[in-house]
């Protein structure tokens, strides 16, 4: 998903102002500091090799700040002025994390682009001496090197990097609508070759070290350490250190040499690129995929191409001066500012709120092997919980035990796992059709079909053998928890576990809590859902909760649009153009025609006229032609396998052609029908905040991103209210309201928001 | 895991006999009187169990062990095995049909004698009527053949076991790739010629690459040495150490092969060859030579070099164990009891190589001894950087509590009780056979020194087999396993 995809990861963006230096004047002044503490950072002289090591206090991640790099210029002159000291080694002493990134408040609290602009530069000038200096310095990187961490280590003489999993190298900034502004787009080049340096800057993709070192982005490799006379993730700092030290002493004495062997395939790529001819395909090519990637609605990509493309064409000094102001300018994009809220808004929703459960959950029992059921299960086991699925008949438990092997196998064939991990995991698995080990389940998860009075049965069932402090949670899309509580025994423990399908791809989970449900529940369900790698929102309970209840208005409209005589395709491209990763036709195919109007028809009777627009007659018809959607090969679109481009399925025509509306022409423009759609996804979340469903914008943000794929590009429909402006929307929403009726009348909040106009969702 | 098997001084009637008849033995009778005597005042206790067979080692032999290459490396793993059979024959004298059982381990299997210790039994003129069956678990195989004849007499199913180990690295089973296999057993399947034609269009250039018998760890996919190494380096143990404790290593082997001390080794004539009479691998060096060395497995900074990591090596091992009243019955003076042992299984990533350091205090404690109660410690050498990590690990009291579960540190041996005739790094590794060796240099030494309790460690890698077989229980711990015996000695 798009949206997984933008903000997945741990980045903090690269630059930071630093005191400009007084340079080589002051280090008569400073000369005995070594002894000096410092609070980030502090360096010892072991031979005659300075060891600088960065440990931010009260912090788990090092990132790049103002102090940070004030200290760091200060111990560098001390290093470079220092007739004792040949070479330095730069460590962290985190384990688990090298320097994660600029620290993001620098840049959000920049009001203009040209004091971004200046942060970008004054890294650039510090990471150039470092480069430029002629005592070698070793990066020793342990952990997350991300965003201005890598531009440091990259402007190192040479880099060892720990083969550990924790150990990832990247640059995300394009994630958070940025681009490596501290000389990244310069040097990555050169140190990878163009067409992996774009692979690494476009999609922010995270790098192990293995291929790091494959890549010619580290030069050594050290394998972390077992037990053995101190805790390992501490000895393994320590080693990592000894080796950078012997490469350092090295690399001063001349034995060891910085430049690498290239391979063939390297050197032929490195002959290619000195075609100027080659490297305007490239460019061209490249930027071709991220066009029709982005559809132009991310500016970072693109300028990260033109940044690359200035520095190697004309030279490192316009390179280094682009990057800095296309720094400054991205840095004051809404995109940008969409993104790092998305960002922040992923951090929060990591987090378990609710504090640790009294009973930590070892044994989880999953009811019903079906798609979501055995999904649930496949982000369970690899976590090692103990999980046990249950299904009614052999047949369907198998499909399902088949479905979380192929996950754990897909992995194996990627090479995050190895076949013997697959199989550990695996055996955490327990397949069966009775309710034999319940006794021991320290939560049930029932994903059974939606049907109410199924989902009494099984509660009931399950009640009988499980232990009482056993939680009971229901993965319902649509069914009020405490409809399906009502027959509990023990309500308290009654909670809503709404997973997305594919659980292993969507990052969602949105759990739901009833009046009666207890807090240490809901921190039970947390802390699970965090297990299974999941970002959180916790709503109240009601018809639709949070994410259903904004995504069905939305639908409603996408059918009235089609009965109007739009196309599916046509409205797939309008959707995707606007941001949405999915088109709104292909959507409804994926969740299931069937669903779609389960939810319609379920929603519809409790809100009423707010919920109407297109006709339920369109989908009681599909169903009724066993048009269910991807599930059942057909629904606006052919499904078949092996077959990439999907065809239209011409027996929709005649359906729509009998339930045809009139179209409004002054509402029904291409722009008109996509903010058809986002302002009533829009209003009816603001509606949710009003309501008290929601506790906050940021989950509001959260779970329409990585749930419902609102464009990511947009922040989400608070950020996206803040930025756009309420006025606007409200506007917007009058004048649907007058073509359409109540559907599009603007909530109160939303009102509230464009008649103040300093009132924001965040402040 | 590890066993631990014990030999025991006894102080009961039956002991006098045995006294008696050192004194007719006028060559080797007064010191060894006199260490008797010494022991005796020491007046340690016997580790006899009430209502349980005493279980003797008569004695045992080993053929020489040859890097692998060398004059061995036209036989066939079970040549080798009948040579440790025939020797074993012709130094105890039992005659072949009182034998009710042999065991032998090995690791790297030929797959034409995958029970090698049947073969090599009826090529020694075994009687046929003996049955023998062979066990694997890696580099402690024969102690597990061993532990398995201790339980069969314990149990009173046997009185005399014949138990041993061979290892012929100089060969190994290289096989098709799972692919063309696939290929020939259909194609032996194929009924028609249109079957096999379209069974053969399907061959691809790249079935006939070969499958070399994993070197690595199946679980983890790391080479033991690249283990070792990484072990050595959360313990921080330097080249240096590491070159200098295998320079003892090959300097004591050296030491004890010039005196003659090394007397489990029986000559081997091969065919076609010259009589090998003893270990080629004993090459005691100086320490800058072996600091040239670049190391073999962490490029470029490890430490572990081919210096200082036991060698591949051709070799096998028999050992003769009866229980106690048959062997006095039989009229043999034994040379030792085995008492008891324990397996133990770690992490098989981080902790490959330190079971001897999780056996050590268990089988110690199972036997109410403690370290400075043991008077020989023979420890299967597999890099000198796993002996080191492992000496640091038992004298670590932080290793002890937040790894062990133990209040407190055991202590490491001292090392003037430690492998003082060499070890796997000087001596060789046949992986099978190794077991055997260290528990007759525990014997032989306790005899010559006149030592009471003996103790045996050593590690292994694993696959899953000792993994289910032994700890199948408990879920979270892999195959690693490591064999221990403590030994009372009957002088």
């Amino acid at each position: 998903m798009v949206a997984s995809r933008a903000v997945g990861s741990l980045s903090r963006f690269t630059a930071s102002r630093m005191l400009r230096c007084p340079g080589y004047i002051c280090r008569n002044f400073t000369r005995s500091s070594a002894l000096l503490t410092r609070t980030h950072i502090n360096y010892g002289v072991k031979g005659d090799v300075a060891v600088i090591r960065i440990n931010s206090p009260n912090s788990k991640v090092n990132t790049l700040g103002q102090e940070v790099h004030s200290e760091f210029i200060e111990v560098m002159n001390e290093v470079w002025s220092s007739n004792q000291i040949r070479s330095a080694v730069l460590i962290s002493s985190k384990p688990g994390c090298f320097i994660a990134g600029a620290d993001l408040n620098m840049l959000t609290a920049c009001t203009t682009p040209q004091e971004v602009t200046q942060i970008s530069q004054e890294a650039q000038r510090m990471f150039e001496k470092v480069e430029k200096s002629t005592k070698p310095i070793v990066a020793a990187i342990n952990g997350s090197c991300l965003g201005g961490g890598l531009e440091l280590a990259i402007s190192c003489q040479y880099r060892i990097a720990t083969k550990d999993k924790k150990t990832v190298l990247g640059s995300p900034e394009v994630l958070l609508g940025i681009l490596p502004g501290a000389g990244g787009t310069q040097r990555l080049p050169k140190m990878v070759g163009v067409p992996a340096a774009f692979d690494m800057m476009l999609t922010g993709r995270g790098i192990r070290a293995d291929r790091a070192k494959k890549m010619g982005l580290v030069d050594q490799l050290v394998e972390p350490l077992g037990p053995g006379i101190k805790p390992p993730e501490e000895r393994t700092i320590e080693y990592l250190e000894e080796v950078a030290i012997t490469f350092a002493k090295g690399l001063a004495d001349k034995k060891i040499s910085p430049k690498r062997d290239k391979g063939l395939v390297e050197k032929l790529t490195s002959y290619a690129m000195s075609i100027p001819f080659v490297r305007q395909q490239i460019y061209k090519k490249v930027e071709e995929r991220v066009r029709k990637q982005t559809k132009g609605l991310y500016p970072a990509p693109l300028k990260i191409i033109d940044v690359v493309k200035t520095g190697i064409e004309q030279g490192s000094d316009a390179g280094y001066l682009s990057e800095s102001q296309k720094f400054g300018e991205l840095a004051m994009t809404k995109e940008s500012k969409a993104l790092m809220g998305l960002y922040r808004g992923q951090t929060l929703c990591k987090k378990n709120k609710f504090g640790a459960p009294q009973k930590e959950v070892k044994q989880l029992a999953i009811l019903g092997a079906g798609l979501m059921g055995a999904g649930i299960a496949q982000v369970s086991v690899d976590k090692g919980l103990q999980t046990i699925l249950k299904d009614a008949t052999l047949a369907a438990l198998g499909r399902g035990q088949q479905q979380v092997f192929r996950g754990l196998n897909d992995k194996v064939k990627k090479k995050a796992l190895t076949s013997f991990e697959r199989d550990a995991f695996f055996s955490n698995l327990t397949g069966q059709l009775d309710y034999q080990g319940f006794e021991k389940a320290d939560m049930v998860i029932e994903a059974v079909f939606e049907d109410l009075s199924l989902k009494h049965k099984v509660l009931k069932e399950v009640e009988a053998v499980i232990p009482d402090h056993c939680v009971f949670a229901s993965n319902t899309s649509a069914l009020p928890i405490n409809e399906i509580a009502a027959v509990s025994k023990r309500p308290e423990k009654v909670i809503g576990m709404h997973y997305f399908s594919p659980v292993d791809k969507m990052q969602l989970l949105e759990i739901i809590t009833t009046q009666k449900t207890s807090k240490d529940t809901t921190a039970s369900a947390v802390e699970v859902g965090l297990k299974q790698g999941k970002v959180i929102i916790v709503v109240k309970d009601g018809p639709g909760f949070y994410t259903t209840r904004c995504l069905a208005p939305m639908m409603s409209e996408v059918i009235r649009i089609l009965q109007e005589g739009v196309g599916p395709k046509k409205l797939d491209s309008l959707t995707t153009s606007f941001g949405f990763p999915v088109g709104a036709a292909t959507l409804v195919d994926e969740v299931g025609v069937d669903v779609a109007k389960h939810v319609a028809e379920n929603l519809g009777k409790v809100f009423g006229e707010r919920f109407a627009g297109g006709s339920l007659e369109v989908l009681k018809q599909m169903i009724a032609k066993g048009f269910l959607g991807r599930k059942s090969g057909k629904g606006f679109y052919i499904y078949q396998e092996g077959v990439k481009n999907k065809n239209l399925n011409s027996d929709i025509d005649s359906i729509l052609a009998s339930l045809k509306m009139p179209s409004q022409p002054d509402v029904s423009s291409d722009e008109d029908i996509q903010y058809r759609l986002v302002t009533r996804f829009v209003n009816e979340a603001v509606l949710c905040l009003q309501e008290g469903v929601l506790a906050s914008p940021t989950e509001g943000d959260i779970g329409a991103v990585f749930g419902l794929g609102f464009p990511p590009s947009l922040g989400g429909p608070f950020r996206f209210v803040d930025l756009y402006g309420a006025q606007k929307i409200v506007d917007r929403l009058r004048k649907y309201e007058a073509a359409y009726g109540k559907q599009f009348t603007p909530c109160q909040l939303l009102v509230d928001h464009a008649s103040s106009p300093n009132k924001k969702f965040y402040q | 895991m590890t066993s631990l098997l014990t030999y025991t001084l006894k102080y009961l009637p039956s002991t006098s006999q045995w006294t008696l008849r050192f004194s007719m033995r006028p060559l080797s009778c007064s010191s060894q009187l006199r260490a008797a005597a010494a022991v005796q005042a020491k007046s340690k206790r016997t580790l006899a169990k009430p209502n349980l067979r005493n279980i003797v080692v008569v004695d045992g032999v080993r053929t020489p062990f040859l890097l692998s290459g060398t004059s061995y490396k036209d036989l066939m793993p079970h040549d080798l095995a009948r040579a440790a059979l025939s020797g074993l024959l012709h130094r105890t004298s039992v005659p072949k049909d009182v034998v009710d059982y042999i065991i032998f381990g090995t690791v790297i299997q030929e797959v034409k004698t995958s029970n090698v210790a049947r073969e090599a039994a009826l090529g020694a003129g075994f009687s046929d009527r003996t049955p023998a069956h062979t066990v694997t678990m890696a580099c402690i195989s024969s102690n597990q053949a061993m532990t398995t004849a201790v339980n069969l007499i314990a149990s009173g199913q046997c009185d005399v076991v014949v138990a041993g180990g061979v290892e012929l690295m100089s060969d190994v089973p290289i096989r098709h790739s799972r692919k063309m296999r696939k290929m020939m057993l259909d194609l032996n399947k194929a009924k028609t010629l249109g079957q096999r034609l379209s069974l053969i269009s399907k061959f691809r250039l790249n079935f006939l690459s070969p499958e070399l018998p994993a070197v690595a760890e199946f679980s983890t996919n790391e080479t033991m040495g690249h283990s070792a190494d990484r072990l050595a380096a959360a313990f921080a143990i330097s080249r240096l150490e590491q070159d200098e404790y295998a320079l003892r290593s090959h300097s004591l082997a050296k030491k004890a092969q010039d005196e003659g001390l090394l007397s489990d080794v029986v000559p081997f004539k091969v065919p076609g060859k010259d009589t090998v009479t003893q270990d080629n691998g004993i090459r005691p060096s100086s320490l800058e030579q072996m600091a040239k060395l670049k190391p073999a497995f962490i490029k470029p900074y490890g430490t572990v070099t081919a210096a200082n990591s036991s060698f591949l090596t051709d070799g096998a091992s028999a050992v003769l164990i009866l229980a106690e009243e048959k062997a006095l019955a039989m009229g043999y003076k034994p040379k030792a009891y085995l008492r008891d042992f324990v397996y133990v299984s770690q992490d098989p990533k981080d902790q490959l190589l330190l079971g001897p350091t999780y056996a050590t205090p268990k089988v110690l404690e199972k036997a109410g001894l403690t370290m400075n109660d043991i008077d020989a410690f023979e420890f299967h050498e597999a890099f000198s950087g796993q002996i080191l990590a492992n000496l640091k690990a038992m004298d670590s009291d932080w290793f002890a509590q937040n790894y062990m579960g133990r209040k407190a540190k055991v202590g490491s041996p001292p090392l003037e009780k430690f492998n003082i005739w060499g070890g796997s790094l000087s001596l060789g590794h046949p992986f099978g056979a190794t077991g055997c060796r260290l528990v007759m240099a525990t014997a032989n030494r306790l005899q010559k020194e006149g030592g009471q309790y003996g103790l045996v460690a050593a590690c292994a890698a694993g696959g899953q087999v000792c993994h289910r077989s032994f700890i199948g229980a408990s879920r979270k711990s892999f195959s690693w396993k490591q064999n221990k015996f403590i030994q009372e000695c009957l002088i």
